[in-house]
């Protein structure tokens, strides 16, 4: 069932026809599906105190409707590590169109993966796992099921990438929390089922995979 | 609440449809609601009988004038070559090859089983209220002019009046039915079609031209069916209805299908109901290319083509996909041989090195592999071969016993492969030019086959001087293919058959 707090973030993103990333992460937290700490801020001032809170380096990004795609853009900086590099963040953000505020992020750092879900026609609800990042789609290296989906059903998604070493430990790199993996894709699996008649599809990309944990960097959610 | 009911069409109640907001769906007991029961579906209310198993038959519109019309032709064919009693109907009544034409089905002496409708489509509705009032058991409705021209609001009007009355008919824009040695209402005459025998392979096909050419494809490999549908335009009876009444079916072992699309979430509920299925299922799909140019949205979507998610979801839920019509043909005679699943461990066995080669190409190529035999399983093979190609043969798989073979050093090595691990399948290339194998080879085999449990497929050349031989694979249940592709095919599908 869907949280009334959910449905009234989707309710106020219809007429953008998308929602918002801190708005689309606050879905995600409602939902079991870890994030990133992150604050927004309309003003430098904000921006510089939201930045000492979650403590250098962080991620900054525009928050815009008119920008769905910020790294075209120009609207995601990561790595940001003082309040003068923050300053110009902001001064660059300001000038895209529509800017609503910025959005500052603790860094995470991992595998770059990509966790998606769409409504199909003949299918509906389907998930997919693949090797994430702006690369996506050159690779297409992916494997997908029709949601919800079971542990099972992530272990054998995750066995059927060609890159699936990569998260297994490939040459002496540590494997991936498979476990916050496996919880993560059967919550969003399950949040998917539910959200089946608002959305058309949801990019988690990058999701960031560690030996520690596993975290949504960046998410998109297309409404229908 | 609303999820309750969500879940409760998407169990049971889900067609293409809208039956949300109707409340006659929601009689139904609520068990359904919870754990794998089976799912209800409309053919549960349907009795399918007298559409496969007619005893009379009514074909409406034939003409009096025209031998070539497709009613005619299904008319002179049932009434000369099946088993069934056939009455021609037209309104204006009078005689066809001397035989009386009914003004219309109320006249008909007798109770009608099947009503094959090949009129007009202007005149499809008033036939099917006609069968209805006079309790025909089901239809076959061959005529096009519906949907596919744009004719949806007919189309709606006759499923409307048929689900009223639980009515079940095939089509309409369609060939129909066949089912050896019973009937068929195909419009093609007698002498101009292709008819497998009879078997246990179910082909269900949306199209009826692909269905008539899978029919040559499968009589030539000498593969029997049990059922052939043409569905058409499938307005009312459609896949999921005839997968729910097919994996019930005794006479079907294997259910293959053509499918071009579903229709809303109705691929969700197929695939739910073929991975409750006990029998291999099979599908076929046109339409794999991605639409050029299209906008996509997101990462997901353009990655998620809809081909894509009808090829994974159908491996998620262990139905085997064939590519092409080849591998269909393939993967029916092997699941119709062998409900197993294997690892895909193949052993081969060859008279030419070069055969070896090709078939471990092949077999790599699907994600099969060759193993090397264990030492102690190369030992006990030697011991047994006959002292002609002791030394000459190569043991390591592919075993290649060269021309010098002759058909007790086939049946040893099948034997001992058959018992150990390494392998998990056979696969003899069997070259029958070697002057030491015999006709007698194929029966001999098959039996090692039956015996030890192993499953095993063979490649013969399909020329008419080796028809004992193949048969003697195919009437013991192994199947052969014509080529080394297709055998290797066949191993590929019970790897593919996740729930055989």
């Amino acid at each position: 069932m869907l949280k009334k707090r959910v449905k009234n973030i989707l309710e106020s993103s219809r007429a953008a026809g998308w929602v918002l990333e801190p708005d689309a992460k606050k879905i995600f937290a409602l939902s079991g599906i870890k994030v990133p700490e992150f604050r927004t801020a309309e003003t430098l001032n904000k921006a510089i105190k939201a930045a000492g809170d979650i403590g250098y380096p962080v991620a900054a990004k525009v928050v815009s409707p008119q920008v769905l795609h910020k790294s075209d853009a120009n609207g995601v900086i990561i790595g940001i590590d003082s309040d003068e590099e923050l300053k110009n963040a902001y001064k660059h953000f300001v000038t895209l169109d529509g800017f609503e505020c910025m959005l500052i992020e603790e860094m995470v750092d991992g595998l770059e993966l990509i966790v998606g879900g769409k409504i199909d026609y003949q299918f509906g609800p389907v998930v997919i796992l693949g090797l994430g990042g702006t690369s996506v789609e050159i690779y297409k290296d992916t494997s997908l099921k029709m949601a919800p989906l079971k542990e099972n059903d992530v272990r054998s998604m995750v066995r059927s990438l060609k890159a699936h070493e990569l998260l297994e430990g490939y040459r002496g790199s540590e494997p991936i929390n498979m476990e916050d993996l496996i919880s993560m894709m059967i919550n969003f699996s399950g949040l998917l089922v539910d959200l089946r008649e608002n959305i058309e599809s949801i990019d988690l990309n990058p999701v960031m995979c560690s030996a520690q944990q596993c975290v949504v960097a960046d998410a998109r959610i297309i409404l229908s | 609440m609303e999820y309750l009911v969500s879940i409760y069409v998407k169990k049971g109640y889900s067609t293409p449809y809208n039956r949300v907001n109707n409340p006659e769906y929601f009689k139904y007991p609520v068990w359904s609601l919870f754990g794998q029961q089976d799912n209800p579906g409309q053919e549960e209310r349907l009795n399918f009988r007298p559409l496969f198993r007619p005893k009379t038959i009514a074909v409406v519109g034939v003409s009096l004038t025209n031998d070539r019309h497709p009613a005619n032709v299904i008319y002179n064919k049932l009434h000369l070559r099946y088993p069934v009693k056939v009455y021609p109907v037209n309104p204006k009544g009078g005689k066809i090859q001397r035989d009386t034409v009914y003004p219309n089905i109320a006249e008909i002496p007798v109770k009608i089983d099947l009503a094959v409708i090949a009129a007009r489509s202007k005149y499809a509705l008033d036939i099917l209220s006609d069968c209805i009032k006079n309790n025909v058991g089901g239809g076959v409705v061959i005529s096009g002019g519906f949907a596919e021209t744009g004719n949806h609001e007919l189309q709606d009007k006759m499923v409307a009046a048929a689900r009223e009355a639980s009515f079940p008919f095939i089509g309409p824009n369609c060939l129909g039915i066949y089912s050896p040695a019973l009937f068929d209402t195909f419009f093609l005459p007698g002498e101009r079609l292709v008819r497998p025998q009879t078997g246990k392979i179910a082909i269900v096909s949306q199209s009826g031209g692909v269905l008539v050419d899978l029919m040559v494809k499968f009589a030539e490999q000498g593969i029997g069916i049990s059922l052939a549908l043409s569905i058409g335009n499938k307005a009312m009876i459609r896949e999921l209805d005839l997968l729910n009444y097919l994996r019930k079916d005794p006479r079907t072992d294997v259910i293959a299908f053509y499918v071009e699309g579903f229709e809303k979430n109705e691929g969700h509920d197929f695939v739910q109901a073929a991975a409750r299925s006990s029998k291999p299922v099979i599908v076929l799909k046109a339409g794999k290319s991605e639409e050029g140019g299209r906008a996509v949205s997101s990462h997901t979507a353009s990655l998620a083509g809809d081909y894509k998610v009808f090829s994974e979801v159908l491996a998620q839920y262990g139905i085997v996909e064939a590519r092409n019509e080849f591998e269909l043909v393939s993967f029916c005679e092997s699941l119709s041989c062998y409900r197993k699943t294997i690892e895909g461990k193949i052993g081969i066995i060859t008279v030419s090195g070069g055969h070896g080669a090709l078939s471990v190409d092949a077999c790599v190529a699907q994600g099969l592999t060759v193993p090397v035999l264990f030492s102690d399983t190369r030992d006990k093979i030697k011991e047994k071969l006959s002292s002609s190609i002791k030394n000459i043969a190569s043991l390591r798989n592919p075993i290649d016993l060269t021309g010098s073979a002759t058909d007790d050093d086939f049946v040893a090595v099948a034997k001992i492969l058959s018992q150990v691990m390494e392998v998990d399948c056979l696969l003899l290339l069997l070259l029958p030019y070697s002057p030491g194998i015999t006709a007698d080879l194929g029966a001999r085999l098959s039996y090692v086959c039956q015996r030890e449990g192993k499953p095993l497929v063979a490649y013969v050349p399909h020329v008419e001087k080796y028809r004992m031989l193949i048969e003697g694979f195919q009437l013991n249940h192994v199947p052969v293919s014509a080529s080394i592709e297709g055998a290797v095919l066949m191993a590929e599908a019970m790897r593919r058959c996740q729930p055989c």
